[in-house]
């Protein structure tokens, strides 16, 4: 796959180039001014990197390393075994967030694109309705959900005589993230679903293949594009998260939880910038290889 | 061993309409038999329902209720496409682009549950005919426009359909090498004695391939006939002028002969009518010496096309006469001519509205 979309982009680049590079037709003089036309549109961008980039990750990288355990508090994030659980942790609780998301985005958004029914509109603004709140709005939804005061624990208390609370625990966070995520997945879907050829799915029905082959032959590897890119961004938010976790958390240990009690309550700056490297690190390290599986197409399907 | 001909099916289409739910009837009650082995054109322009009659015939659509499809004398009405054992053959090609050229091929016979040599073995065959050698593990968007209608050919072909169904197949590609696929497929059509269905707006991609023409018109059929049927006895107007090029004359028919401005025409057998309509093809219409003639005009412009020349000839009838002369003879322009044509090649039109 790779393979097949970078010669497209170095087309793209060929074309794009001729029109930045050539010189305005005219006078010499606008030639240069033309050039130093786009220094000076180019400063901003280098004065914003500068400043809110590469300084605050040079200080932050430079603060990890100037604890009691130096260049160590790297090492630490992983030897140690109560940052190293956190660590895993988070991982898999943001792993376990992609996929649940991604299975119920997609039934959900193909079904949404594919079929018109009254209420249809209706459903979908409600869908998308979150994806303007904050984590702690999300985190206070889940406890009136699974709280102790929750609507769950009324109802099992009242069929079952017994209270299932799950708010503050794992699930209750990962219950938090689906909720965050399934909006902004489901529209990146939706979209990707209408720009598939129907065509391809008649032409596979007309060589015998059933309606569940077409999906598994068709339809989702035409969706492999949309999938890396939403789900690289739903892992990326699960890793980072903080308000959900922040109003849920009595008992659970994610990254960003952590870096906050080292921050803030045990003032450990050395390993809570060791930490947020680590996190931003892993992250990162995920969208570029969902970048480099889909051959560089995540932005555009994005 | 070679089982890839003779295995088509007849096909009959009983009162098939489709009207959409927006409203739009795309096709009135029609009914149509396509005899097995044929190659069965439908032609039409634009928005005529050509696509409409195929996709029923397909599965793709259901006709509207009173409507049945016979495969043979099987009703296959209610029945799925993916079970009705078709190829189809899109004009934007709806190859896979996540399988190779050979998986292309191979997909129908796989989801058929073909084992792993089998379906080998048969990939290979489809490629040596449609001579697409070498492109077995090309991805679909390594490929050019024609290498993509080959392959798509192939794929339909490839799991030896009862009936293939082809939607202006060729209509994507610059006109050399749609002159040139269209042999190639008019060659494989009749090597493989498929019952083929195939739809275009092109008259003459129609006659070439076509056993028989279907011209449709407005959701409705027009006229079904070989391509000389269709070419030498229009039985309207519009199938006239939209096969091939025509020139429509209008005059009162008496004794056999019908009156123009310039002279009259003598017609093979025609009842007597006040306002009659007539259609001549610009090839059978000679250029004479005036004197004795019985129809007369005024070149009123020549072009040299090469094998021929076209002339414009007016005065003959109230609208200028097309006539397509042989290269060598020597015609001026405002030159007085004589023009014959043969009784048999004068067809009287019905009067429409
Ligand atoms: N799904 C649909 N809903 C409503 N109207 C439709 C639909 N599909 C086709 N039509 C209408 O039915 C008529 C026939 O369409 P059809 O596609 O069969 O034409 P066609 O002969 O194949 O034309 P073309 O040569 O342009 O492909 C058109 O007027 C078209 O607008
Ligand atoms: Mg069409």
């Amino acid at each position: 796959m790779a393979g097949t979309a970078r010669p497209r982009r170095r087309l793209c680049n060929c074309y794009l180039m001729p029109t930045q590079c050539l010189p305005a037709t005219g006078a010499p003089t606008s030639a240069m001014s033309h050039r130093s036309f786009i220094w000076i549109c180019l400063l901003p961008l280098v004065l914003v990197t500068v400043a809110f980039f590469v300084l605050p990750m040079a200080q932050l990288v430079a603060v990890g390393a100037d604890g009691p355990r130096g260049a160590g508090a790297y090492l630490a994030i992983l030897t140690e075994p109560r940052y190293r659980a956190t660590l895993i942790n988070t991982v898999l609780l943001a792993t376990a967030t992609t996929i649940a998301t991604l299975m119920i985005a997609t039934i959900a958004g193909l079904f949404l694109q594919r079929h018109r029914f009254p209420g249809r509109a209706v459903l979908i603004a409600m869908l998308t309705f979150p994806l303007a709140f904050p984590g702690v709005v999300v985190g206070f939804l889940i406890i009136l959900l699974a709280g102790r005061q929750g609507l769950i624990g009324a109802i099992t208390l009242a069929l079952a005589g017994e209270k299932i609370v799950f708010a503050y625990s794992i699930f209750g966070l990962f219950l938090g993230y689906l909720y965050f995520s399934i909006p902004r997945v489901i529209l990146t879907i939706m979209a990707a679903v209408q720009k598939l050829d129907r065509g391809l799915e008649e032409a596979a029905r007309s060589l015998g293949a059933s309606p569940w082959a077409v999906q598994r032959d068709v339809v989702l590897p035409a969706l492999v594009p949309a999938f890396v890119a939403s789900g690289a961004i739903a892992f990326a938010t699960a890793m980072g998260a903080f308000g959900t976790a922040f109003t849920l958390a009595t008992n659970i240990d994610v990254l960003p939880m952590l870096i906050y009690t080292e921050f803030t309550l045990a003032a450990n700056f050395a390993i809570s910038a060791a930490l947020s490297i680590g996190l931003g690190v892993i992250a990162w390290a995920i969208l570029a290889l969902a970048r480099s599986m889909t051959g560089g197409t995540v932005a555009a399907a994005g | 061993m070679n089982a890839i001909t003779g295995h088509g099916a007849a096909v009959h289409i009983i009162d098939c309409g489709k009207t959409f739910p927006d409203g739009t009837q795309a096709l009135a009650p029609a009914s149509l038999d396509i005899i097995a082995g044929e190659t069965l054109v439908l032609l039409g322009p634009s928005g005529c329902g050509k696509t409409t009659m195929l996709r029923i015939i397909a599965g793709l659509e259901t006709p509207d209720a009173g409507g049945r499809i016979l495969f043979d004398d099987t009703d296959v009405t209610a029945i799925p496409i993916e079970q009705r054992h078709v190829g189809m053959v899109f004009q934007s090609y709806a190859l896979f682009p996540n399988m190779t050229v050979a998986e292309n091929i191979g997909y129908g016979l796989k989801i058929r549950g073909v084992g792993k040599a089998d379906r080998a073995a048969r990939i290979a065959e489809m490629v040596a005919l449609t001579n697409i050698g070498g492109l077995e593990n090309r991805r679909i968007d390594q490929l050019s426009g024609g290498q993509r209608q080959r392959v798509a050919l192939a794929r339909a072909v490839a799991v030896r359909p009862r009936v293939l169904l082809l939607d202006e197949p060729l209509t994507a590609l610059d006109a050399s090498l749609r002159d040139r696929l269209r042999s190639e497929l008019n060659r494989l059509l009749r090597s493989l004695g498929i019952t083929a269905i195939y739809v275009t707006h092109d008259q003459a991609e129609a006659m070439e391939l076509g056993d028989r023409i279907v011209v449709m018109r407005k959701g409705a059929i027009a006229q079904i006939g070989t391509p000389r049927d269709v070419y030498f006895q229009p039985q309207n107007r519009f199938v006239a002028e939209f096969v091939g090029a025509a020139n429509i004359v209008e005059g009162p028919i008496a004794q056999g002969r019908l009156s123009l401005p310039g002279g009259w025409l003598a017609l093979s057998d025609a009842a007597d009518a006040a306002a009659a309509v007539a259609m001549i093809r610009p090839e059978t219409i000679g250029l004479v010496a005036e004197g004795g003639a019985s129809l007369c005009g005024t070149v009123e412009s020549v072009s040299f096309i090469g094998d021929r020349q076209r002339v414009i000839v007016t005065g003959a009838a109230s609208k200028p006469l097309t006539i397509d002369a042989p290269n060598g003879i020597n015609v001026e322009i405002g030159q007085r001519v004589g023009l014959s044509v043969a009784s048999a090649a004068v067809r009287v039109l019905p009067k429409e509205d």
